[in-house]
């Protein structure tokens, strides 16, 4: 399994919650596309995709490479394929939600377990 | 369409991640308590708002939290990274039924996913289900490859693109 370096996750999880941004990794995963495509693509302003793009290649998913007046995205971080990325991602924070669900439950075993006591 | 599958941690209460589709995420995990308690942490916002976004793995706190689990109530969920920006999600229940499920729109995206969380027992402990589908995707792809309302010139920049 492909480990991501944990300081990135909260890059990726912002990242990764937002419909249309897990849409771009989709698309990217099939073929590199420009942010005007990917705008058209998406059917939003060219600056809207921009943001969208940004925050995605601030967090290491995306990568754009501008040539001449185009700027072209693909997928970034080692080749990783967007399906493992996607699931990746989902399963640090699950995990981690799942952790701290974990330990509020046995608090309220706890506090069940006294009050059923007295 | 390929499935992947990832878990970890021990054997006994393992987070499993799979992917089915394009558009569907279901994880599954058994808790070592009853349906009741586990809907009880799911279901009261106090409760909930400390185990959703833990901020060791997240990055963000929650900034509030209103949450009406009943079926047709509404939730809204504000979260912050430490600057002024604030990331909102927010939907409505389509479906409660205490101690079994919940089933809530995603309505802060484009895509409207919906989630369904169960809740099962099994023998006194609960396996949780929580599936969530992102259905206007494929819609979309479908209507950009197939439907005769596209645009032609909309049709050419997806076959660019597919092409590129």
């Amino acid at each position: 399994m492909v480990q991501y370096a944990s300081p990135a996750l909260d890059l990726s999880f912002a990242a990764l919650s937002d419909a249309t941004r897990r849409g771009i990794i989709d698309q990217l995963g099939r073929a590199d596309a420009s942010i005007t495509a990917l705008a058209e693509n998406f059917q939003m302003t060219l600056t809207g995709m921009k943001k969208h793009v940004q925050v995605l290649e601030r967090a290491g998913l995306v990568v754009t490479q501008k040539v001449g007046r185009v700027r072209t995205c693909k997928l970034g971080k080692s080749g990783l394929k967007a399906e493992a990325a996607w699931i990746e991602a989902h399963r640090k924070l699950f995990e981690a939600r799942f952790e701290a669900l974990d330990e509020i439950i046995s608090e309220m075993k706890q506090e069940e377990g006294d009050g059923s006591a007295s | 369409m390929d499935q992947q599958v990832s878990s970890a941690g021990g054997a006994q209460n393992r987070t499993s991640v799979e992917r089915r589709g394009d558009r569907e995420l279901v994880v599954t995990r058994t808790f070592d308590a009853p349906p009741s308690t586990v809907y009880r942490a799911w279901s009261q916002p106090e409760l909930f708002q400390r185990w959703w976004m833990p901020k060791s793995a997240s990055g963000v706190s929650l900034v509030s939290c209103d949450m009406d689990v009943r079926t047709g109530g509404k939730y809204r969920l504000e979260f912050g990274a430490g600057g002024s920006d604030t990331m909102a999600f927010y939907g409505k229940y389509l479906e409660v039924v205490p101690n079994e499920r919940i089933v809530w729109t995603n309505d802060e995206g484009e895509e409207g996913a919906v989630t369904t969380v169960t809740f099962e027992d099994q023998d006194g402990k609960t396996l949780v289900t929580f599936h969530e589908a992102y259905p206007d995707t494929e819609g979309r792809d479908e209507a950009m490859e197939g439907s005769a309302s596209v645009l032609p010139e909309q049709l050419e920049q997806l076959g660019e693109l597919l092409a590129a």
